[in-house]
């Protein structure tokens, strides 16, 4: 899914964020508007040169005159708009996805090769959540080291996609894809054939980058070693809308 | 002398490894300036065999995985005015959890058979029963402050104390994390 490419003559709009005066242009969406004027927005699907997801739900923000919220990733600006950010409501919601993430699948973070560097874990810490008040799942899910470099476990996995949209957007392999519903629901390499036994996958470990958690990780690294860099990414995506 | 009636509190670690007892430990010089406005009147790093009957703060470590966690996490949270979770043991079920995901059998077995030389069995005797499934501490009873960490940090430890001495409500996101 390429990104639409901004067209030369793009209209500003102004609006109203968090009661600060702002201008945009209007191809924009809030997500990226925030995140331009260092207003924070949570969020774990979202990233800078992959295709909206919308799929989090973390970056919901509050409109006024609607009752119902919306996601800051999948909502374009609209002059005039009056976005609050961060609102006791929003930050209940925000609080319980978290939880919920924490209690459906086993993240142990104690013991996770991406400990000290998971935005899970760190988005849990900005977002108040010290406990989950939600009974644990204890639901166990399958690890998948079959690949000679890298390594996917489930237990970890959020579901947020990114794997798929990089590998599909800027490798062009299309290795992974979704498969499931619910909590059955899983990322799978291939037609839900072992990683390592992948036709199309290059090994370009780009889906290990960009993957938030512990899910997607480097074979051989021990708890908190996995440092991911997702520099590449703007300048890859630049590139390929370029073309 | 301060007349003023010092802060008492009672530590216990149910399924854990002592870690956030040793990270405790680490406040070194500060542990100084803790007993001075505090007495700890029950704790594995102290002498009394039995929890009073009124104690101002509880901290328990570790997950409740057996008969005996249990009831103390019960009579810490009746005995004791305001109850922490120190540590992720504590405060998720962390490590003792993931045998959750196994039959108590086998985790038996794993453990008391099959990696034993030696008269292999499976201790029955004084030994507390192991319950299904381990839990968070707040899993059984109402818990008023959560530490996450594994384990929480000295700073960390001292921070959310302090905090409570001087009567304030502390604010553990702020100096800790899971898996801290």
């Amino acid at each position: 899914m390429p990104r639409p490419t901004p067209q030369p003559n793009v209209r500003v709009v102004t609006l109203r964020i968090d009661d600060r005066d702002l201008s945009a242009r209007e191809d924009e969406t809030l997500i990226e508007v925030c995140r331009e004027n260092r207003i924070p927005i949570p969020s774990l699907c979202h990233l800078d040169g992959l295709s909206v997801w919308g799929g989090c739900r973390l970056c919901m923000v509050e409109i006024a005159g609607q009752g119902r919220l919306v996601a800051a990733c999948s909502t374009r600006v609209a002059e005039g708009m009056v976005v609050q950010t961060d609102t006791e409501r929003l930050r209940h919601y925000r609080r319980t996805i978290v939880e919920l993430l924490f209690a459906e699948r086993n993240h142990v973070c104690s013991v996770c090769v991406s400990n000290g560097h998971c935005e899970l874990q760190s988005l849990a810490q900005r977002c108040g959540v010290d406990h989950v008040h939600l009974p644990y799942r204890q639901v166990p899910y399958p690890v998948d080291s079959s690949h000679e470099m890298f390594r996917l476990d489930h237990n970890r996995c959020i579901l947020c996609t990114r794997c798929v949209r990089v590998c599909d957007e800027i490798e062009g392999a299309h290795t992974w894809d979704v498969m499931g519903r619910g909590s059955d629901c899983r990322v799978i390499t291939d037609l839900a054939r072992p990683w390592g036994e992948s036709e199309t996958c290059t090994s370009c470990g780009k889906c290990v980058q960009v993957c938030p958690t512990g899910a997607l990780v480097k074979q051989g690294t021990s708890a908190g070693e996995m440092v991911k860099d997702q520099h590449f990414l703007p300048i890859l995506a630049r590139r390929r809308h370029a073309q | 002398m301060s007349t003023e009636p010092k802060i008492t509190v009672a530590t216990a670690w149910l399924d854990g490894c002592s870690g956030c007892h040793m990270s405790f430990l680490d406040l070194d010089e500060r542990l100084i300036e803790l007993v001075a406005q505090v007495e700890i009147v029950y704790s594995p790093l102290v002498d009394a065999k039995e929890l009073p009957e009124q104690v101002d703060v509880g901290i328990l470590e570790g997950s409740i995985s057996s008969e005996d966690d249990l009831e103390k996490a019960r009579l810490f949270r009746e005995r004791c005015k305001l109850l922490i979770s120190l540590g992720d043991c504590a405060v998720t079920g962390n490590v003792p959890a993931m045998r959750n995901h196994f039959k108590l059998a086998d985790v038996f077995d794993r453990a008391y058979r099959e990696n034993v030389t030696l008269q292999p069995q499976i201790p029955t005797r004084n030994v507390p029963a192991l319950l299904t499934p381990v839990k968070p501490v707040h899993g059984e009873v109402k818990v008023d402050v959560f530490v996450p960490g594994c384990p929480p940090s000295a700073d960390a430890i001292w921070a959310v104390l302090s905090e409570l001495i001087a009567g304030r409500v502390p604010d553990p996101n702020a100096v800790t994390r899971f898996g801290a």
